[in-house]
């Protein structure tokens, strides 16, 4: 026995730079797939050599047209870019909830971020305020208040809130939400149409400036989180155990829910309420990598950018000129997805 | 050493544990016995700082509730009655996280860590489950795993509530040896609530019987399993025999329904 006393410190790495590289090389063919493709196609090496040229300190010249330049660097690398950072930060999003709550049916929108953002978003709307800036603001402020809310209520019974107390006071304040914006919607039949199509997800509009709008709040809330994927991996213990081992609990999954919350509410205030990928990217990453959210987060945010960018790349090319609604299509092409995943790594261990 | 002044548990109205003062020194095994709800298990949390409490924890020149949490943990590892295993978690990794109080907030395991888990799972003779999962595990070897993460923590106290309640007859004695020898190794005070009294007679150097929360009796077993004081605490007919090696051996009696006299 002791002659095995310095067995060497056993390996991680391999899975985890393997996984992490497929998914970076899948992101970044999905990325230049989605740019090349649509009613005129471009070829990806005008894609690069377009991308390049309008790299700032890069003095690189190309030949493509200037139209399919302005294609690519107006119209569809903005979107792409876009739905890729909705993509990751929903996965994230999704990711550390279900960490923080210990309950793998946590979604990003669960504790109230799609009532909120709804409601925010129903109010610009039927005040006259469907386009420019006070329509995202609205949708970001009104997810940022809702989760707030939740968070008070689950809290104010005195002690630490438990992980169901934060989730049925999330489905109450949701529901609430939800009462109140579906009210305002019946006020206001001539602008439902505008309404739902919010709700429905589209990344349709997006521009540079959209991008440039959750860029801050998705970098600061992807940092945050995964500063704590080893802290989520501890929280795996619950409250008690992971106290036992020098965290605080508390404070730990409110900083947790704070950065998640942030981010998904400003990739929510752009695109919409997408469903599917915040719960089916971080579960699929579970049962074909690791459990450990060392793994999981960092590779969840991959592939729900590349998730999401292929889903609208379908959304826009199926029926074309006309555009699917992006939540139709994850959750479509999602669900079987995911159902064949689960059905090939079922028994592995428990996982889900 | 381990000193507890006063240490009151309140859950509410109801006092769970009740000004208890007890103090173990290095090395030294304490068993904690008492029947269920005597407050066993919130004595062990309020020195883990796990519950709110009144009183004070000391460990050697430290006060508990003047610490971090991470110092906190440093000082003192604590084994649940029913530890959480995560789904696909594996034994290495899960040792890992008893390296959670030498790491950064924001870190992850140095090459330190992975050797010191290494160690301790070799030492418990685990290192050929280093790569199973949990779900996969017996429950002797769960003990063992638990132990194995509370061990990584290099904390000088030891709290074990109930190390050996989802145990068979024989991963009892097993998992209590491995704790004897361990605490020898390295001189590691251990607190332990135990349900078995004869094996707790067997292992700990001194009992602490509590009863509604109260320190009923205290000291060497022997002084402390009385038939009367533990008939009284655990609400049964209790005999406490001798056996031919000296051991003490804590027997329950049917009280009603016997057959002649």
């Amino acid at each position: 026995m002791s002659a095995r006393a310095k067995s060497p410190p056993p390996r991680r790495g391999p899975t985890r730079i393997r996984v992490g590289g497929i998914s970076t090389v899948v992101l970044v063919g999905a990325m230049l797939l989605a740019t090349a493709v649509g009613p005129v196609n471009i070829s990806v090496g005008d894609v690069v050599g377009t991308i390049l040229a309008h790299l700032p300190f890069l003095d690189f010249h190309t030949a493509t047209s200037p139209v399919d330049q302005a294609i690519v660097w107006q119209l569809r690398l903005p979107r792409v870019v876009l739905a890729a950072l909705v993509g990751a930060m929903l996965a994230a999003g999704g990711t550390s909830y279900q960490g923080v709550l210990r309950n793998s049916l946590a979604d990003p929108f669960l504790l109230g971020v799609a009532a909120g953002a709804g409601l925010g978003a129903t109010v610009a709307i039927v005040t006259g305020h469907g386009g420019g800036i006070v329509l995202p603001a609205s949708a970001f402020v009104g997810a940022v208040l809702a989760v707030g809310l939740t968070y008070l209520v689950a809290t104010s019974g005195g002690g630490p809130a438990s992980g169901y107390a934060i989730l049925l006071a999330g489905v109450a304040i949701a529901a609430m939400l939800t009462a109140v914006q579906t009210y305002l919607q019946q006020r206001h039949t001539e602008e439902i149409r505008q309404i739902y199509n919010w709700i429905l997800g589209s990344f349709s509009v997006a521009s540079w400036s959209d991008v440039r709008l959750v860029l801050p709040y998705v970098v600061v809330s992807a940092v945050v989180l995964l500063a704590h994927r080893r802290v989520l991996d501890v929280l795996r213990l619950g409250g008690e155990e992971s106290g036992a081992l020098g965290i605080h609990p508390e404070r730990s999954r409110l900083i947790i829910v704070a950065a998640a919350t942030l981010g998904t509410a400003a990739a929510v205030s752009v695109s919409g309420l997408i469903g599917f990928v915040g719960i089916i990217v971080p579960h699929a990453v579970r049962l074909a990598a690791s459990t450990s959210y060392r793994v999981v987060l960092p590779v969840s945010m991959v592939c729900g950018a590349a998730f999401l960018v292929l889903a609208d790349l379908v959304a826009r090319t199926i029926q074309a000129p006309t555009e699917l609604p992006v939540g139709v299509v994850t959750a479509v092409t999602g669900a079987p997805f995911f159902l064949l995943v689960l059905r090939s790594r079922r028994t592995r261990h428990g996982v889900l | 050493m381990l000193t507890l002044d006063r240490v009151t548990v309140r859950y509410g109205a109801s006092v769970a544990v009740d000004a208890v003062s007890e103090s173990a020194a290095a090395g030294e095994w304490v068993g904690v016995i008492g029947a269920n709800g005597a407050g066993k298990s919130s004595l062990l949390k309020a020195v883990a700082h796990l519950v709110p409490h009144e009183g004070v924890v000391g460990i050697g020149s430290e006060t508990m509730s003047r610490l971090s949490p991470r110092r906190r943990a440093r000082l003192v590892a604590y084994v649940p009655q029913q530890p959480e295993l995560p789904a696909g978690m594996s034994v290495l990794d899960y040792t890992l996280l008893g390296r959670t109080p030498h790491i950064g907030y924001f870190g992850v395991e140095s090459m330190h860590d992975r050797e010191r888990s290494a160690e301790v799972l070799d030492r418990i003779g685990l290192a050929p489950l280093t790569d199973r999962y949990l779900s996969t595990l017996s429950g002797g070897e769960v003990q063992r795993v638990v132990l194995a993460r509370a061990l990584a923590q290099e904390a000088p106290v030891l709290l074990l509530d109930e190390p050996t309640s989802a145990l068979d007859l024989g991963r009892r004695v097993d998992a209590l040896e491995l704790v004897d020898e361990l605490r020898r190794e390295r001189a590691l005070t251990v607190l332990s609530a135990m349900h078995d009294l004869t094996l707790a007679a067997q292992f700990a150097d001194r009992l602490v019987l509590l009863a509604d929360g109260r320190v009923i009796a205290s000291g060497p077993p022997a002084d402390v399993l009385d038939e009367e004081v533990l008939s009284a605490c655990f609400g049964g007919r209790v005999r406490v025999l001798t056996d031919d090696d000296g051991q003490l051996l804590v027997v329950p009696q049917r009280s009603r329904g016997r057959i002649g006299c």
